[in-house]
């Protein structure tokens, strides 16, 4: 037999899967996030296309998800390490919802300023 | 009288859910839902349990999906409306109905090195253990253990990498890592390394959510995770 | 791959997380600055050409990635695909080399 959701519906499992999904999301945009920043060899004009190219609503959106998904990655991240590197303390949870509320202040951050 | 409408796994892994219904009673634990099942209804369900009171760990059984100790669940606690679902625990092969085989959870405690290896004989005189010493704390963290199997039901990287000693074993080995008195340490660690071991954790934390007598095997094994990196960096693994 | 080798590959991760928590929390903010200062390529390059701090930054950045980011996928291409077997482990030394030398012409790009 095997588990289902009900076996997995806690806080920490789903921040593991916020923390392995946003991993892969961001390890399949850096190729796209590299080649960009390459057409800067070939000129600011290259450069500048892409950037207008980034002003359409969609991608301003995908840009948002982002920035989201690396800040999620970022504190989720921080807060593995101080559960593996830290005394164990009852503070699981707490670490938890700092790490996701940090993360969606800095994406707020993000999108307000666009 | 209230009926329940309790669904039980029947058969093998190819087997299926049958429906029975149960008076409800109060205080009922789900482990007096499945005895009245197999003594008043059906006398061919197959399941386990010994002492009825929370100390053999016998009876762990998937509840609404969730895997618990059938006798200390109370049926008011879990039941949705007046159904409930009872299944063997995952990750283990099933025999028959409610009944899984253990023998590869326990195997996953003796591989990874869950025998106590005395440092000193018979002739020396008793260890001296300080009962607030930093390695004797960390052992009483994790030895009221009593194997029941409901961690490694839960921990999703038993189920993803078969492998992997799972959360009961690891939390053992790191009592024993603490023991000042044990004389493996070494080997130990060595033996908790690796693609099955501490380090396939996830800290999914399911482990420490449903152990219920509330032992953190997360913790455990991360300080394996330590213990093992400072070996590996030590040239000692 | 054996004990040994899947501990350090445990270090490493570990090891380019931190470095990849200071790094990532700098971009960010950099990120943020550059949406206030102007986000024209001009604009840009004029604050980054020639700057070797920012290069010597960034460069240690996309180590860190290129470390940090094969060790994770390779396990779930191990614990979601089921692909255990040597191939992955040189199908993820592949990710690693053309994630660090994409990010370093990437860089050079910008700030050389």
């Amino acid at each position: 037999m095997s588990n289902d959701f009900r076996a997995r519906n806690h806080p920490a499992w789903w921040a593991f899967l916020v923390h392995r999904l946003s991993g892969l999301a961001l390890s399949v945009f850096l190729p796209f996030h590299f080649w960009a920043l390459g057409q800067a060899l070939q000129g600011e004009a290259r450069l500048d296309g892409l950037l207008r190219w980034t002003e359409q609503p969609l991608v301003k959106f995908a840009e948002i998800v982002l920035v989201l998904l690396l800040a999620a990655h970022l504190t989720g991240g921080l807060r593995l390490l101080a559960l593996e590197f830290l005394p164990w303390r009852e503070w699981q949870k707490s670490l938890l919802a700092l790490a996701a509320g940090a993360a969606l202040a800095a994406g707020l951050a993000f999108a307000l300023a666009l | 009288m209230d009926m329940l409408q309790v669904s039980v796994w029947r058969g093998a892994a190819s087997g299926g859910y049958r429906t029975y219904e149960v008076p409800r009673q109060e205080s009922q634990s789900v482990l007096d839902v499945v005895t009245y099942i197999q003594r008043s209804i059906d006398p061919t369900l197959s399941y386990r349990f010994a002492c009825r009171v929370g100390m053999c760990g016998a009876c762990a059984m998937t509840v609404n999906g969730v895997a618990r100790w059938t006798c200390r669940t109370h049926v008011a606690k879990v039941a949705q409306g007046n159904a409930i679902q009872i299944a063997p625990l995952a990750n283990l092969p099933l025999v028959k109905d409610l009944v899984t085989d253990m023998r590869e959870f326990f195997d996953k405690w003796a591989r990874a090195r869950g025998q106590f290896v005395p440092s000193a004989t018979r002739h020396e005189d008793f260890a001296r253990v300080a009962s607030d010493s930093p390695g004797r704390v960390a052992a009483n963290a994790g030895i009221e253990c009593i194997g029941c199997g409901v961690c490694y039901a839960s921990c999703d990287v038993v189920s993803w990498n078969s492998g992997y000693l799972g959360p009961a074993a690891l939390n053992r080995a790191w009592t024993l890592v603490n023991d000042v008195r044990d004389g493996a340490r070494r080997e130990r660690l060595a033996a908790v390394a690796g693609d099955a071991g501490c380090h396939a954790c996830h800290t999914h934390l399911s482990c420490s959510e449903r152990c219920p007598k509330n032992i953190a095997p997360t913790a455990a094994i991360a300080g394996l995770k330590r213990a093992v990196a400072i070996a590996a960096w030590k040239g000692e693994l | 791959m054996g004990a040994k080798a899947e501990t350090w590959l445990w270090i490493a991760q570990r090891a380019s997380a931190v470095l990849l928590a200071v790094c990532v929390l700098a971009h960010l903010l950099t990120i943020i600055y550059a949406m206030r200062h102007g986000l024209s390529g001009a604009a840009i390059l004029e604050r980054t050409r020639g700057n070797a701090v920012g290069l010597a930054f960034y460069s240690l950045f996309v180590l860190a990635i290129a470390v940090h980011a094969p060790i994770g996928l390779r396990t779930l291409c191990q614990e979601w695909l089921g692909w255990r077997s040597a191939s992955l482990n040189w199908c993820m030394a592949a990710v690693a080399a053309a994630l660090f030398a994409f990010g370093l012409r990437a860089a050079w790009a910008v700030f050389a």
